[in-house]
């Protein structure tokens, strides 16, 4: 058996490999449509909004970007790997409020109640994979359950213990000072007012993009969401890749659910509900396949981006708040379609 | 050339060897009594019809499911697989028909899949994209594959070019066994013809080859062992010498109740 032989028969698929072109390759980026709508937005507001490329306006922006980023990341990465989580809105709210009436009732220095909300907010992120992964039932419906349950629980919870539905004020509590420092303070970089949060969205994104392309988790997380079979087949551990995805979500619900206490010193127990689609939705702006398999860290940015000038941009611009929903549902069709389009170029030849 | 190897009685522990195996799903008898040999340089074809358990015998052997009775062995020693990484940790690589590569993701990265190298340590340690480019061109080369690009999705190739890399995989990870789901099931003649030479190769490189197929003449053309599945029972084993191949198609396709049919079938004019 000689080993070139075969290489007759293949020898027109090669022909065929040169004629992709580096644009058609530049297309098949994830980002891409994520990039090209940022930057039509951007200009969009520019024009109508006069106010919008102040410096100060561009800290704003970016602040509204980065709390719909933090949360993002983690959204788009579970996303490249095949599951939702419709828990991740209300799970920040769970954060913020274990943090807050553990550190209140055990009158504990706030540092104790930020620990204990880390190990509870990891928790619920461990159960919905486990019971994911277990059940084999469809992740929509499985976070749809524990979406509800926290949402309940974060009410009733807050009643009971504070009987009103916010947490207590815990401003003049030991460790405030430091914990806000880390969670939601404020850099003045060039005249501009810029929140730590950007900080963790930059850190988070940068992260987040490490373990896709350069770790072997990463290379599970694509291989759990485009094929789980297949992986599973090869000797890929599916079941610890997702629930490792729901710990990540979890991960970072804590940092946002930490931001949102420190910044406010009360939680307001209802909060949270509705932000799990916003997240979802700037992974998929941002380029993630919604049935998994493909995506960046980088695209689910920019969509965040998008969302903050868009959020930001209707208000500068002074129309109604209203017009947000119309642009934001728009935008994602736009998303969708350019998706689709690609993904059926990248299968065109199975 | 691939139909001019022996079929030398081989000496030796067989590498594996199924002995009067059976799996039931509840009260469906998925497999009963097959016993099956796979030795180092050979190709064992398993055929059947659909239904006939070919795949429910190539998820024992691939870890997937446990059998529930029979013994089964990997180079002698009695196991019982719970699961693909065992499987492939005791040297048996399968590579199914549909699912053996993750369509989206790089040529590469499939190459390397679950058995990623990685370099540097601790919070650095991550995956040695060089090596894994440039060991995933050396490697296909070396099967004959040459591909200019492994930066592209695996799902852009061929049908035949992707059971081609997993064999490639296979081979270049170690495996003694590797198993073949219908490898050439969605293929064309020519594609057909390719994937059959890369089995070859591997064969020639001294890897045991389980061959699954309801195509006897692409099994007769590489095979040295048939064994032929009816209903979840072990119709007929036959080594190359004992078979012709109009015989083996005959078997294959039913025998006598191919017959039936045709009587069935006959228009009322010419009888």
């Amino acid at each position: 058996m000689s080993a070139t032989a075969p290489a007759d028969d293949l020898d027109h698929v090669d022909e065929r490999l040169l004629r992709t072109s580096s644009l058609k390759k530049l297309l098949a980026r994830p980002e891409l449509g994520s990039v090209v709508g940022a930057v039509a937005v951007f200009l969009f507001f520019s024009i109508v909004a006069d106010s919008f490329l102040r410096a100060s306006s561009l800290g704003t922006v970016l602040y509204a970007a980065s709390t719909i980023g933090i949360m993002a990341v983690p959204v788009a990465l579970l996303m490249i790997g095949g599951e939702f989580d419709l828990s991740a809105g209300v799970l920040v709210t769970t954060s913020a409020l274990v943090s807050s009436m553990f550190s209140y009732q055990m009158t504990a220095n706030v540092w104790v109640g930020v620990g204990v909300s880390l190990l509870v907010t990891l928790a619920v992120g461990v159960f919905n994979g486990v019971l994911l992964t277990r059940t084999k039932l469809p992740s929509f419906i499985i976070t749809l359950g524990t979406f509800l349950m926290l949402t309940g629980l974060n009410l009733g919870f807050t009643k009971l213990i504070s009987g009103t539905v916010s947490t207590k004020s815990i401003a003049d509590m030991e460790g405030f000072p430091s914990a806000r420092k880390l969670f939601a303070s404020q850099l003045t970089v060039g005249g501009v007012d810029l929140k730590v949060t950007i900080l963790w969205w930059i850190g988070l994104v940068a992260l987040a993009t490490w373990i896709l392309l350069r770790t072997r988790f990463g290379n599970w997380i694509f291989a759990v969401g485009g094929g789980a079979d297949a992986a599973r087949a090869v000797g890929v551990p599916v079941s610890r890749t997702k629930i490792g995805l729901y710990a990540g979500v979890a991960f970072c619900a804590w940092i946002s659910g930490q931001h949102l206490l420190f910044s406010f010193d009360v939680v307001q127990s209802g909060e949270g509900v509705g932000n799990e689609l916003i997240y979802i939705i700037a992974a998929v702006i941002g380029g993630c396949l919604i049935t998994g398999g493909y995506g960046s860290a980088i695209g689910s940015a920019v969509g965040a981006f998008i969302f903050g000038m868009t959020g930001k941009g209707i208000v500068y611009a002074e129309w109604d708040p209203d017009w947000f929903k119309f642009f934001l549902g728009a935008m994602l069709l736009l998303a969708t379609l350019l998706n689709a389009w690609i993904r059926k170029r990248v299968e065109a030849t199975k | 050339m691939t139909t001019a190897s022996t079929t030398a009685p081989t000496t030796g522990t067989a590498l594996v060897e199924l002995d009067d195996v059976s799996k039931y799903y509840g009260n469906v008898r998925a497999l009963e009594g097959v016993s099956l040999e796979v030795h180092a340089g050979e190709i064992t074809c398993v055929l059947g019809d659909n239904g006939a358990g070919k795949s429910t015998l190539i998820k024992i052997v691939a870890g997937l499911h446990r059998h529930d009775a029979g013994t089964f062995r990997i180079e002698g020693e009695d196991v019982s697989l719970a699961s693909p990484r065992e499987a492939l940790d005791l040297g048996i690589a399968t590579v199914y028909q549909d699912l053996a590569v993750v369509p989206l993701m790089p040529v590469w990265r499939n190459f390397f899949l679950g058995s990623e190298p990685t370099k540097g340590a601790g919070p650095f340690k991550r995956l040695d994209v060089e090596r894994m480019r440039a060991t995933t061109r050396a490697e296909l080369l070396r099967m004959g594959i040459d591909l200019r690009d492994v930066d592209q999705p695996i799902g852009t190739l061929s049908g035949g070019e992707r059971q081609c890399v997993a064999i490639a995989r296979a081979v270049h990870f170690g495996a003694k066994v590797l198993v073949l789901d219908e490898p050439t099931a969605a293929l064309g003649v020519k594609q057909s013809g390719v994937v059959l030479k890369y089995v070859a190769a591997a064969r020639d490189q001294g890897l045991g080859v389980v061959l699954i197929t309801h195509n006897p003449h692409h099994a007769y053309l590489v095979g040295d062992r048939f064994v032929l599945l009816k209903r979840g029972l072990m119709a007929a084993v036959h080594t190359k010498d004992s078979v012709t191949l109009d015989e083996l198609t005959r078997q294959m396709a039913g025998g006598s109740e191919l017959e039936d049919l045709r009587h069935e079938l006959e228009r009322p004019s010419a009888t």
